[in-house]
């Protein structure tokens, strides 16, 4: 398969950035901007990434299976990931997280049956002191309240 | 010597390479370290913190997997510390791990059960529910159960190091980390078993010995691998006369604990219910079951008949039987029945290559030297399929010393994932390729060459000219087929050679000669399929006499069929492909059936043949005495080792008739006729897989 003109740039760039004989090292970042173009890491991406790269598939595997991150079912348009680590449970992360599962009526790595949301429930997102925090696809946001999720809810099915 | 380090071990001075690692070095010492994750011969892994030792100085406890020894270093392996230490490992490997010991075809031979009894954890402070998850299959031959896996990864590092074949990963994380298999939800590889054998719990379990037994309840014999040349000691497990498993666990013989599919799983032919187990006579055109002595009186009588009235004989002999049945079959033909009309389905130009080698002490390979070897050579073979054990050597000689392997073959093959030349060359043409490796070959020390069936007649004489042209030592391997091709050139299954490569004074038939000859009276097959694959005897009122184990396409044309025994039945030694003697001992038994020494020896008796007593131990001592090469030392083969046999003589003053050679083109999943009734292999999705293919 082929990737889009940009990621196919990116791709040759990244190969080429690795010492001789350790391209292998370009495998997470590779399958984590094809889960960006493709929505998630299909077959056809497992194996288009294992013969450039030169591993075997059972190696890609181990890679998806361990990062959360990596997906091979696509998510919904927003992926909302709540953190429930200390800082954030602390201050109200839970709470968030069971927030959103009835707002949104789906619980932890599900999708609404329209496909426009999904929730994950998180470990740490690396902002503790702006606890508790989220994030919506690759956008952060901090000092979320139930009222806050239920604002920013509203105004992503808004952007529909 | 030079790099040597001296260390304290227990109180005892341990002098080891340096580089050594301290678990070795305490084995070494005759001191046991207990580890799960470590496994000789494979990367170090560090992960089950099971070998945690006390060194001195240093301020933690190490692991001795991973620590090189080094001059001075003082380690103590079982203090207080240390214990409390393992204690806590084995504590948290049983977390999660289902105390189902009574139901676990591990249990009695459990590395885990065996380490919680030693240092004698009865409690846990663990409550929680244990995290669990289903037994999942994989293969019809692979079994895992998560939720007894304790991560210690030795089958992905055998599957991917020991085989090339990396078919197993680990993914997740935490409780939830699991061995994956390369398909998703099933297993596309050698199947092996090797995981299911180095597994130290029971997540790996074997589809042909699950549930089956307890490891108390069988008897362990050692035997030889009926299925290739290789010749790999396989320890079958017998209870009530029948073959539960077959592995070698504890390592014996020139295999160490390699086995392919075959050596481990394929033992199920001898089971196989369509057996002979009654002799068969042709009686009205049909093939009816006797009595041993009414079938044994009318091959007696035929017999005699024939030899009255000067009639013609030919005779086929086995390529799976022992060196005892082989050497009493040719003197059972020539002498008793006063034929050189004898051959065998020939597989490797053997006869050229001895004769090439005259004036050459030592030119012959061991399976061993593929391991020590600085460089080995390929030609016209699928090693990794054809030859697992040979091909696993030179894998790990590469591994463990970076000895190159250079590959001439007509297509791809397993060997150029580290080759370090990869030729392609049509079958027949591989010798002509060799200058172009001339230079790197001449910069090793030393070579091993192994040729396959295409490298036969001038190509195997050119072949020995050019490595004689090296200026370096080289060993040759013929490569064969069966498990006693080499054994059956030895004892001289050959109408124009008798045992020891002796010329005979009237040559007699080859096998194609016989199968083409229309006048023939008399064919004797002992255990073996020349009418495979739909040939015929040219010879339409030829009394056939067939020694078989199954009812082939030779054996229903047969008039008399006497059921014989696999050489798992049986005792004998048998000459792998690297010309290394090897005693096999008799495991299960089948009702009915004899060996073939004991079908020869009854026949010769009533025929009044005075060719000597038919007993193995009589027949070997006959072969060590006069069969050039064979005199091999006894205390090695009863100790269960393999004693090369140095046949050279060269100058064999005979046509070597390289056009009688044919590969059996068996896979690493088939292996002729046996291979045929072993359910196990034939309902694997692999099987029957192909030769020189990516």
């Amino acid at each position: 398969m082929t990737f889009s003109p940009e990621l196919e740039a990116r791709f040759a760039k990244m190969i080429a950035s690795y010492p001789p004989g350790r391209q292998k090292g370009a495998l997470i970042p590779m399958l984590l901007y094809a889960q960006d173009e493709v929505g998630a890491v299909t077959d056809e991406v497992i194996e288009e990434v294992s013969r450039r790269l030169n591993v075997s598939r059972v190696e890609v595997e181990e890679v998806l299976g361990y990062y959360t991150m990596l997906t091979r079912e696509p998510r919904g348009k927003y992926h909302l990931q709540i953190c429930t680590n200390i800082s954030c449970l602390l201050t109200g992360g839970e709470e968030l997280f069971q927030h959103a599962c009835r707002k949104l009526g789906i619980g932890n790595r599900e999708k609404t049956p329209d496909g426009q949301f999904s929730l994950e429930e998180v470990e740490c997102l690396g902002a503790c002191s702006w606890a508790p925090a989220m994030q919506v696809n690759y956008d952060f946001h901090y000092h979320m309240t139930p009222e806050k999720l239920d604002q920013l809810i509203d105004s992503l099915r808004k952007l529909q | 010597m030079a790099n040597m380090v001296t260390l304290t071990i227990d109180g005892k001075p341990v002098t080891v390479p340096a580089g050594t690692l301290v678990i070795d070095a305490a084995k070494q010492a005759g001191i046991d370290i207990p580890a799960f994750c470590y496994y000789e011969g494979f990367s170090v892994q560090a992960a089950c913190r099971m070998c945690l030792v006390e060194v001195e100085k240093m301020p933690k406890l190490q692991p001795s997997c991973a620590l090189p020894a080094a001059e001075g270093m003082v380690v103590h392996t079982e203090t207080p510390k240390v214990v409390e230490a393992r204690k806590s490992t084995i504590e948290f490997l049983l977390t999660n791990h289902p105390l189902d010991c009574p139901v676990c075809d591990k249990g009695g031979e459990c590395e885990l059960q065996d380490m919680t009894f030693r240092y004698g954890l009865g409690e846990s402070q663990f409550l929680e529910i244990k995290h669990h998850a289903d037994e999942k299959q994989w293969s019809p031959l692979v079994f895992y159960d998560p939720a007894r896996c304790i991560l210690c990864y030795r089958c992905i590092r055998v599957c991917d190091e020991g085989l090339g074949v990396a078919a197993l990963g680990l993914s997740y994380r935490g409780v939830s980390a699991e061995i994956i298999p390369n398909k998703g939800d099933h297993l596309e590889c050698d199947e092996c078993g090797w995981c299911i054998d180095v597994c130290p719990v029971g997540a790996l379990t074997s589809g042909t010995y699950r549930y089956k037994s307890r490891p108390w309840e069988m008897n362990y014999v050692p035997a030889i691998c009926t299925h290739c040349s290789n010749g790999c000691k396989t320890t079958l497990s017998v209870r009530n006369g029948e073959i539960i498993r077959s592995n070698n666990r504890d390592r014996s013989g020139i295999n160490g604990e390699f086995l392919c599919v075959k050596g481990r799983f394929g033992f199920d032919f001898v089971h196989n219910e369509e057996r002979l187990q009654s002799p068969l006579i042709r009686k009205d055109g049909k093939l009816e079951p006797v009595s041993w002595s009414e079938a044994l009186k009318f091959v007696v009588s035929r017999v005699r008949e024939t030899i009255e009235r000067n009639g013609k004989f030919a005779v086929i002999g086995s390529t799976r039987t022992t060196n005892e049945e082989n050497f009493y079959l040719q003197k059972f033909a020539r002498q008793g029945l006063r034929t050189n009309n004898i051959d065998h389905h020939r597989s490797g130009d053997v006869i050229t290559l001895v004769d090439a080698l005259a004036g050459r002490t030592d030119a012959l390979a061991t399976v061993g030297d593929l391991y020590t070897c600085d460089a080995a050579l390929v030609l016209g073979a699928d090693l990794a399929q054809q030859h697992p054990l040979l091909a696993y050597q030179l894998r790990a000689n590469w591994r463990h010393h970076r000895s190159p392997v250079f590959v001439v073959t007509p297509g791809p093959v397993r060997e150029d994932q580290y080759a370090a030349r990869s030729l392609r060359a049509e079958a027949g043409g591989e010798v002509e390729r060799l200058e172009e490796l001339r230079e790197e070959l001449k910069a090793r020390q030393n070579l091993v060459v192994l040729y396959g069936a295409s490298v036969k007649g001038e190509a195997v004489r050119r072949l020995v000219a050019f490595g004689d042209s090296l200026g370096i030592p080289v060993k040759y391997v013929c490569l064969v087929d069966y498990v006693n091709s080499r054994g059956a050139v030895d004892m001289g299954l050959l109408p124009h050679l008798g045992p020891g490569y002796k010329p005979v004074e009237i040559p007699g038939m080859h096998l194609d000669a016989m199968m083409a000859a229309p006048d023939l009276d008399v064919i004797w097959v002992a255990g073996a399929n020349p009418l495979e694959g739909g040939r015929e005897f040219a010879s339409k009122n030829a009394f056939v006499i067939v020694h078989e184990l199954f009812l082939t396409e030779t054996a229903q044309r047969a008039d008399v069929v006497l059921p014989s025994m696999s050489l798992y039945e049986k005792n004998g030694t048998v000459t792998n492909v690297c010309g290394e003697v090897q005693r096999t001992k008799a495991g299960p038994k089948v009702m009915g059936t004899k060996s073939d020494l004991d079908i020869l020896g009854l026949l010769a008796a009533q025929l009044g043949f005075d060719i000597g007593i038919p007993s193995q131990e009589k027949v070997l001592d006959e072969i060590r005495r006069t069969v050039r090469g064979y005199n091999v030392p006894l205390p090695v083969l009863a100790t269960g080792g393999a004693a090369q046999a140095a046949v050279l003589n060269g100058n064999v003053p005979v046509d070597a008739q390289p056009e009688q050679v044919r590969p059996s083109g068996d896979t690493l999943f088939t292996s002729g006729t046996l291979g045929k009734y072993s359910k196990r292999l034939a309902q694997l999705m692999e099987a029957p897989g192909r030769l020189f293919q990516p």
